[in-house]
């Protein structure tokens, strides 16, 4: 499972990073960016499911594995 | 005060200055979500608001057919020498596509996390330096002798302002925010002193440039050339204006939440790493800003023929209350773990300062809980909330012992 950030509708209201700053950081504008590859263990998973939930933009995604 | 006549029905004549309104709005948006979605005004020459998340998101985010060249709604509606869209007065935040993302990514890097973050000693010793001055008293004014001082000092900080003109900031700020119902010819010279005062300060900044916003915007170049001295003077305006009242109602609000529910300031005391999800919950709950737009062309929307120049009264506070958007929206849930909630605006113009915001917010409620772990309110006086687009308690009179 992965969890990956639209660039074009972020608009960096900035609740992932302060929810999940293991998985999420911010570049120089201050809009998000996703930490690395994104995968999502077992033990990340609900955290990124909780930053999703409260993105205000619902710029998070995140892609089960295919 | 309201635009003439009390109102009867705010579905079909609603005024957002209405002492009903500007008292308590909350029950008046709960009837029209129910009753009337989109509610519709004669006053101020026109206009629409929206009460559910779903109008209120889907309009922000439509910016073919709504222009944010005017986003507080007067009776003036177009002065003269206003400058056209895609530009406006204040940019960003009074401009469209495209050029709204030049000015706006201009401010960001400023406002981003890293130096935003780097200001918290300095805002943490500022509400020190306010809560020690009332040292020895049983009755404050939380309004008056704490909030109304944190934000100033801030912004005046960051744009090289002296810190000591925050009584003439506040005045700008009740100039642009408060006085809507004046008639044009009073209202346009009322801003000549702040015009005079922003010319001197440019000027100071020009003869010394700093490492402060304000050298930043007459410096910074774009494709080759300097901002227009009105674009730079427009963001400068913005900042102060944007930056000042808003936060400072959102903490006085929330000071004001803590003195009348006695479990949730034991909470906060307790349990104070509950502070990041309450702040969240305090900007939901007692969002203080609307905004407004201009209806581009006639349109309609929803069923409503909207006409060319309408008002769109953008209600954001209303949005934080749509009982669809969130669960038990009416109740405050000092821990509540997923919050959508759009205090700071949705789409492009998402408030820029949102970083700086949050940080004042959460250490002005750190420092007052941690200097008084009980309060209630006197309610020998009265509470007055700031009737317009940013909503807030001017004064919260407490007692603290
Ligand atoms: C609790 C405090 C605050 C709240 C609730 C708030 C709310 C908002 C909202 C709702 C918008 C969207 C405007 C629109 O859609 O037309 C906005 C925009 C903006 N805010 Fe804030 N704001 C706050 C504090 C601040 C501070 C501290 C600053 C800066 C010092 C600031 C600077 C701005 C700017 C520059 C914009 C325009 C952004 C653009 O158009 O791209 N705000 N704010
Ligand atoms: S919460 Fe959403 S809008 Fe905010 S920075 Fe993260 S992805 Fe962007």
């Amino acid at each position: 499972m992965k969890v990956t950030i639209d660039a074009d509708l972020c608009q960096g209201q900035g609740r992932c990073f302060s929810i999940a700053p293991n998985l999420f950081g911010f570049d120089e504008l201050g809009n998000g960016v996703v930490i690395g590859d994104g995968i999502l263990t077992e033990g990340t998973l609900e955290q990124a499911r909780l930053a999703q939930s409260n993105c205000p933009e619902h710029a998070i995604f995140i892609e089960e594995d295919r | 005060m309201p635009d003439g006549e009390p109102v009867v029905d705010f579905a079909t004549d609603w005024d957002h200055t209405d002492p009903q309104w500007v008292n308590n709005p909350y029950p008046i948006w709960e009837d029209l979500r129910e009753r009337c979605p989109v509610a519709h005004t004669e006053r101020y020459g026109g206009g629409w608001f929206p009460t559910t998340h779903d109008a209120v998101s889907r309009i922000a985010n439509d910016t073919d057919h709504f222009t944010s060249r005017l986003v507080v709604v007067t009776k003036n509606k177009f002065p003269p020498n206003s400058p056209p869209a895609p530009v406006g007065p204040a940019p960003p935040i009074t401009s469209d596509p495209p050029f709204h993302q030049i000015a706006r990514r201009l401010l960001l890097p400023a406002f981003a996390p890293g130096p935003i973050n780097a200001l918290e000693p300095q805002i943490r010793a500022l509400c020190n330096k306010h809560l020690d001055a009332q040292r020895g008293r049983d009755v404050i004014d939380a309004g008056s002798d704490y909030a109304q001082f944190i934000p100033p000092g801030v912004i005046a900080h960051m744009l090289g302002f002296p810190p000591e003109d925050d009584e003439k900031f506040r005045e700008f700020v009740h100039l642009v925010l408060d006085l809507i119902d004046l008639e044009p010819e009073i209202r346009g010279p009322m801003f000549e002193p702040m015009a005079e005062y922003f010319t001197k300060q440019i000027e100071d900044h020009i003869a010394n440039p700093r490492d402060d916003l304000t050298s930043f915007l007459l410096n910074v170049e774009v494709n080759g050339s300097k901002l227009a001295p009105e674009h730079v003077r427009g963001s400068m305006v913005l900042i102060l204006v944007a930056g000042i009242d808003t936060t400072w109602s959102a903490i006085g609000s929330s000071i004001w939440h803590l003195a009348t529910h006695p479990d949730d300031l034991a909470r906060l005391v307790n349990e104070p790493d509950l502070m990041p999800l309450a702040v969240e919950e305090f900007l939901r709950f007692y969002a203080p800003v609307t905004m407004a737009r201009l209806v581009r062309e006639d349109y309609e929307f929803d069923g409503c023929p909207m006409k060319k120049d309408d008002w769109i009264l953008l209600g954001f506070p209303a949005a934080n209350r749509d009982p669809e958007a969130f669960d038990d929206a009416d109740t405050f849930i000092i821990d509540r773990a997923v919050n959508r909630h759009a205090a700071f605006g949705l789409g492009i113009h998402r408030c820029v300062g949102s970083n700086l915001a949050r940080l004042e917010l959460r250490v002005a409620l750190e420092e007052f809980t941690k200097r008084y772990q009980k309060f209630e309110l006197d309610e020998s006086s009265g509470v007055t909330w700031a009737p317009g687009q940013v909503r807030g308690p001017r004064h919260v009179p407490l007692r603290v012992a």
